[in-house]
């Protein structure tokens, strides 16, 4: 099948991008400096993502706030217009749909960007539970967006936008002018940086890019989807299909700061229930050492070999994991029983046959300064 | 179309042999180091090691995957490459040079010519 391309996928190859398959879409993986360099290029400078392949829509109408406030397990609905909520969809089972970012237009409008690889599968739950309380618009295939991130992220946007911008605070977004472009800009993003995120036309996002990439300061860099991993990982930001899915609730991914209980909406008993009962598994952040010389990567047994041989030692399973960059050795995500995720617990993971010793660590591995 | 240098020999698993006296140096191509990005660990076997054709001898880990390393030949390993242990960018930096992995002496000189030339590694590549 023909893979997807942005609108920028001709400037991505002009620039040498290494282009590759995700999720059918063809996207930079990375530039010619290559993910490391990209990664602290984000860290140090600032960095430009075409993240054109995520999904947007639009819900609207008289009793849009009603749909709304069923689909989310965060306080959406109620937010002032202009505030951005990141939050999950969760099955009446508890476990996860998406985890996505709703922007509170008025109490009318909802403009809300989802996951790429579930864009048909969100569109489709947000049809079926809305029970034709909102109209849905999908502007997928209409809408670019390109996240600018890093310590150098607001001055750039800022500066093409004379100045509009740098009071937006996080999580709080405004129709904005980015180099004479129409954008939505949103002061979020997914590296652990500060920065923005901006939607626009399609047939603008080129434009828009290409400003951006004119006025990047000495150190920036354009970035694939490989440090847009490495980085996500490192602010232990959890990624659908890896560290977040059908079979594991928010509560155990520990995003219950992202659940609100005291209201209804899909899958609220279950989490209730779940918290009163107790969590039996939880996400914990894990760190290997240097020099143990290895990485634990999406699916590694984490093991406690004095329950026994084979797969009865298996305890949990990594669901991230990837060299630490910029915070050094290895780094990763797991789901563990709670009897293993306090700070400090040793684990053990089975690295494509070799026991590696890893250290539960709480908090994020990177938190800017 | 990348070219390959033409004083060596290939392997289907994107590795290169180049005479070394009687042994013959070990390293990934220009191409695999493209489709693997940038290295961050190499685990090489030791100087002395026995190594088989077609089996593993080592592991080579970039940010998004890791990938075994398979003996092109059989033999014994005369010299390992310890710079890439703290510096594995070299492979990314100078594959044919710097970035070279290891030594190995073999027993029958004749899997040698069992090896790609360059044209034919060049061939693999494009139907790859």
């Amino acid at each position: 099948m023909e893979r997807k391309r942005t609108p920028l996928w001709e400037l991505h190859k002009q620039a040498g991008a290494r282009l590759i398959d995700f999720g059918g879409w063809d996207m930079p993986v990375a530039y010619t400096a290559g993910t490391i360099k990209e990664h602290k290029a984000v860290r140090e400078a600032v960095g430009l993502f075409d993240v054109s392949h995520m999904g947007e829509a639009y819900l609207r109408g008289p009793r849009v706030m009603e749909a709304v406030e069923q689909l989310t397990s965060n306080a959406v609905a109620a937010v002032r217009p202009g505030k951005a909520v990141y939050t999950l969809l969760c099955r009446p089972s508890g476990g996860v749909v998406d985890d996505c970012i709703f922007y509170k237009r008025s109490d009318t409008e909802f403009f809300v960007i989802v996951n790429a690889s579930n864009t048909a599968k969100d569109l489709e739950w947000f049809r079926e539970h809305t029970h034709g309380l909102c109209d849905i618009e999908d502007v997928s295939d209409a809408t670019a967006l390109i996240a600018v991130q890093g310590p150098r992220a607001v001055a750039l946007v800022d500066g093409l936008a004379g100045g509009t911008l740098s009071g937006l605070t996080s999580f709080t977004f405004a129709d904005a002018k980015v180099a004479g472009v129409a954008c939505v800009a949103a002061r979020t993003g997914y590296t652990g940086e500060d920065g923005f995120e901006l939607a626009c036309k399609n047939e603008d996002a080129a434009a828009l890019w290409t400003a951006l990439v004119d006025h990047l300061p000495p150190g920036g860099l354009p970035i694939g989807l490989g440090a847009r991993d490495t980085l996500r990982l490192e602010a232990k930001l959890p990624l659908y299909g890896n560290d977040l899915d059908d079979d594991h609730t928010p509560l155990e991914a520990g995003l219950g700061w992202a659940v609100k209980l005291d209201r209804e909406f899909l899958g609220a008993q279950a989490l209730r229930d779940q918290k009163q009962r107790g969590l039996e598994r939880q996400l914990v952040g894990f760190k290997i050492a240097d020099d143990a010389r290895a990485i634990a990567r999406h699916g590694y047994p984490v093991v406690d070999r004095a329950r026994g041989a084979g797969e009865a030692a298996v305890i949990g399973t990594v669901t991230s994991g990837g060299p630490g960059i910029v915070v050094g050795g290895a780094i990763g995500l797991a789901y563990v029983p709670v009897g293993f995720a306090a700070p400090g617990t040793q684990l053990t993971i089975d690295c494509r046959g070799k026991d590696v010793p890893a250290t539960v660590v709480s908090g994020k591995f990177y938190k800017r300064t | 179309m990348t070219s390959f240098p033409t004083d060596l020999r290939y392997t289907h698993d994107h590795e290169w042999l180049r005479a070394a006296g009687t042994a013959w140096r070990v390293g990934v191509t220009q191409f695999a180091v493209d489709q693997l990005g940038d290295i961050t660990i190499v685990d090489l076997p030791r100087e002395g090691d026995l190594v088989t054709k077609g089996q593993r001898f080592g592991t080579i880990e970039s940010v998004k995957s890791v990938s075994e390393l398979y003996a092109p030949v059989s033999g014994r390993v005369t010299a390992v490459n310890a710079a890439l242990r703290d510096a594995p960018e070299q492979i990314n930096n100078d594959p044919y040079g710097t970035g070279w992995m290891i030594e190995i002496e073999p027993n029958d000189k004749a899997e040698i010519d069992e090896l790609m030339s360059p044209d034919g590694y060049a061939e693999h590549v494009t139907a790859h």
